[in-house]
Formats: structure tokens, sequence, C-alpha cells
């Protein structure tokens, strides 16, 4: 960590980005999911990616762990471009926290173990000191009463939030979340939203793909809307929700605020 | 019936089916490690791996397991490797099996849904630790059943090694039938021989199973 000093100063723009997204491109066979990406996300931002469905902004999330690669441009994580596969990219991993939209706990262990395995396994954490963290993080997402269960005994909600500890555990710099409410039945979004608003609070930095609107308007600092591969617009919530610019997004929130 | 009780032979029985328990116990760990390492191969992102480990197997998987004793028990001799017999006959056994027990491990291994390999990676998992410590656990309950037989199917390949040379079951077959006495006496001995380490394995099998069934 020979970078603390600059880190704190965030005076001048561009220096503070944790997370840089350079012309990137990425294709699926012929569908070009990814065109010419630019994206900067400063430490303690959080910003949330809207957009109808193909429209690429859950690859956008999973490029910046390089659980999809890319084909070109380049994508930077506190100033360090995304090593290859092998062991650095490991290590960079365990510095980026992800929820994926179907909560994937580890069947096969306990809530508690499912926090604690990166911690010992990854971190080399002495096993005590690594439940003690785990349970303070179940505890601080509400579930640390269901400790002992197995991920299936639990509902989604729950689940979420556990996997929402089990990422918070490694103490990532970065936070993504690929539609983390969308598998969830309706009365239990809010419980996963509130965690996400709390992270948000604390100033944890965020990268939000969602459908939730509400959440975009409350806990956002920035909202990007992409449409087939491109971000077409940005800007504040409050700006981008009452006066979109381009027709893609005036039409796209006609379509998802008139049910 | 009473070829078992005249001279030597029970002796010979008993030493011939403690030579096939050994020859299975031994190839068939063989195998084991063998059969999960290639599967790890398979599915590894170093190219290089996963070519060795499809290689083994279509080369091994898909040729008579008596070529490959020739190839073992005459061939090594003559590059300078002489291990003895029953050696042989385990490395040939436990490699010819190990390609089974590779492609039943990759099938288990494509039963754990994507997402548990995904959520292990982004916690900084390396690839060895994503598939020891998510993947396989979670791939073993599907890998028993397939593999109780595996094993069943090297106890009998194991007669193979007895035209090798080993002194196992099927050696002891050979020389009574030499000695002459009456097929279907020395058949019923030998096939309960089989039998007993058989029902053993299937019998090992299930239990396996049923602990697995219960601890998820």
């Amino acid at each position: 960590m020979a970078d603390v000093a600059t880190t704190d100063t965030t005076t001048t723009a561009g220096t503070d980005d944790l997370v840089v997204l350079t012309g990137v491109n990425k294709h699926f066979g012929a569908l070009h999911v990814l065109q010419d990406i630019d994206l900067e996300i400063a430490r303690g931002e959080v910003v949330v990616v809207i957009g109808p469905s193909g429209s690429g902004k859950s690859t956008l999330c999973r490029t910046i762990n390089r659980l999809e690669t890319i084909d070109s441009g380049s994508i930077t994580v506190d100033g360090r471009p995304l090593p290859a596969e092998g062991k650095e990219l490991a290590r960079l991993r365990a510095e980026v926290g992800m929820v994926f939209q179907s909560f994937n706990l580890f069947a096969h262990k306990t809530v508690l173990e499912n926090v604690v395995m990166g911690q010992v396994k990854v971190r080399r954490t002495a096993r005590a000191q690594a439940e003690a963290k785990a349970r303070t993080l179940l505890d601080r997402v509400g579930v640390g009463a269901q400790a002992d269960k197995y991920p299936a005994q639990l509902s989604g909600g729950q689940q979420q939030r556990v996997a929402i500890a089990r990422a918070l555990a490694m103490d990532p710099k970065v936070m993504l979340f690929d539609e983390p409410t969308s598998a969830l039945d309706p009365e239990m979004i809010n419980e996963v939203l509130e965690v996400m608003r709390q992270l948000a609070a604390d100033g944890m930095t965020m990268v939000v793909v969602t459908h939730e609107m509400g959440f975009a308007r409350s806990a956002a600092n920035r909202v990007i809307f992409m449409a087939d591969g491109r971000i077409v617009e940005q800007n504040t919530p409050d700006a981008f929700f009452t006066a979109p610019r381009s027709d893609r997004a005036k039409d796209f929130l006609s379509k998802i605020l008139h049910h | 019936m009473n070829v078992l009780f005249t001279d030597d032979n029970f002796t010979l029985f008993r030493d011939g089916f403690l030579r096939t328990v050994e020859l299975t116990a031994l190839s068939g760990l063989l195998a084991l490690v063998l059969g999960v390492l290639l599967a790890a191969f398979r599915v590894s992102p170093v190219p290089p791996l996963r070519i060795f480990g499809t290689v083994w197997v279509n080369v091994l998987r898909n040729t008579p397991l008596v070529l490959l004793f020739f190839a073992v028990v005459f061939g090594l001799p003559k590059i300078g490797v002489d291990l003895g017999y029953f050696t042989f006959a385990v490395l040939a056994l436990g490699c010819y099996t190990a390609s089974f027990v590779c492609e039943t491990v990759r099938s288990g291994i494509n039963t754990v849904p994507l997402g548990q390999a995904e959520a292990a990676r982004s916690l900084g998992m390396t690839f060895a630790q994503t598939l020891r410590l998510v993947v396989l656990p979670q791939a073993t309950r599907t890998v028993v059943s397939p593999t109780g037989s595996i094993l069943i199917a090297l106890t009998k390949n194991s007669a193979i090694a007895g035209a090798f040379n080993n002194a196992e079951l099927y050696g002891v077959m050979k020389t009574w039938n030499e000695l002459g006495y009456k097929i279907f006496a020395i058949f019923f001995w030998i096939a309960l021989g089989y039998l007993v380490i058989t029902f053993a394995i299937s019998a090992l099998f299930r239990f396996l199973e049923n602990r697995l069934a219960v601890a998820r």
C-alpha cells in the first residue's frame, strides 16, 4: 500500500478513480454486447446501471472482475490493469466483491462457513478471527440467527444478504451487484435494498445493475443508462429521472413508470 | 465341488483371492487418484493440461485393456523399466480405469451449477481451490454411484492380470483347469470369489450414497 498518501487527496478529479474502463468492446459471436465503453467510477461513488434486457449492463458488471473477458480496451481497478487468468487475477478478485442475481451461496456449506471460507482460504485469516468477523457481518445484514443453517433453508432475501456478507468479509474496495433483487419475491426486495442502502451510506464504492428505480433514485450518485451495448446517457438520478435527454431513455422510462 | 478341499487347493485359492483383492484395491486407488486429477486437467484453463487429459482418455478408454497389458508388460522392460508383473498389472489396470473415472468425475463437475464456481472465483479462489473446495464436494454425490460400477468392472478386468503371470483368481482357474478338475466346480468357486469382492464394493458404495444423501 504505497499509494495511501495519494488516495487521500480527493481534490483533483480523475486521480481518485477506482475503476476505469477505456474503450471496452466485447462480442458474443456476432452480437456486439459492449461497444466502446468508457467509464470511470470514483472511490466511494455509487453507480447504478439501468437499461432494457440485453443492453449489456450485466456483462459490463461482470467484466470488472473479469468473469467476462473483453475483446479490446482496458480495465483498471485501483490503478492496476486486470491481469490475465491466474494467481494475480485471483488476488485482484479478492478486492472486488460480487453479488449475483441467483445468490450462488455454496450449497454444501453452512451460512457461517460461506462467509468464513474466503477469509480463511484466500486471505489466510485465522479461523477464530474469521468466524468472529463473519458473525459480525451476518448480524449487520440481519441474518445472524441463521448462521448454522444451510443456504437452501433460507428465504431468497436472507440468502442474498448472506451473499452480501460473504463478499464484504473480503474487505473489498468495490462491490459489484448484478441484478441482486431480480430473483426475489417482491416482499423480500426491500430487506436486500436496505442493506445495500446502508452500505452506500457507509461509503462503499458500488456498481449496481438493477431494475429498482426507487433504489437508483435514493442511493445512487450517478445513473448510467445503457441500451444496445452502449452507454446512452449518464447523469445524477434527479436529473435523469425528471429530464432524460435521449429518446431511448425517455422511451425506457415511460415504459417502466407506466405500469 | 470339493475341488477346494483337496490337496493344497484351499491355500492356492485363498492366495489367489487375496491377490485379486490386492490388485483391485491398489489399481482402484490409483484409478481414483489419477481419474480425479485427469478430470481436473480436462476442465482446467491451461490448454496443454486439457490436451493431455483428452488424449489419455481417448486413447485408453477406446483401446482394449489387453493391448495396454502387452505394452506395459513387454514394452516397459525393453526400455529398461522392470517393476515386476504385479506392479505392471496395477499400472495397466489403474491407468486404464482412470480414464473411465475421469469421465465420470467430469460429468459430475458439469452437474454443479456454473454460479458456484463463479462465486468461488469472485472471492479470489484459484482454479485449484475452486475445484477442491466448492465444485468437487458438490459433484461427489452424483459421481458415487457410477464410480461403484467402474470399480466392479475393474475387479473383473483384473482377471486379465492372470494371463500376465499373476497368481490371482484367474490364475487359480488356469492351474485347476490344467490339473483336470471338473469345469463346473472350477466355475463355481472362481465365480464365488469374484462375487464376494463385487458385492462388497456394491455394499460400500450403497452405504456411501446413503450417507451423502443425508448430509445435504
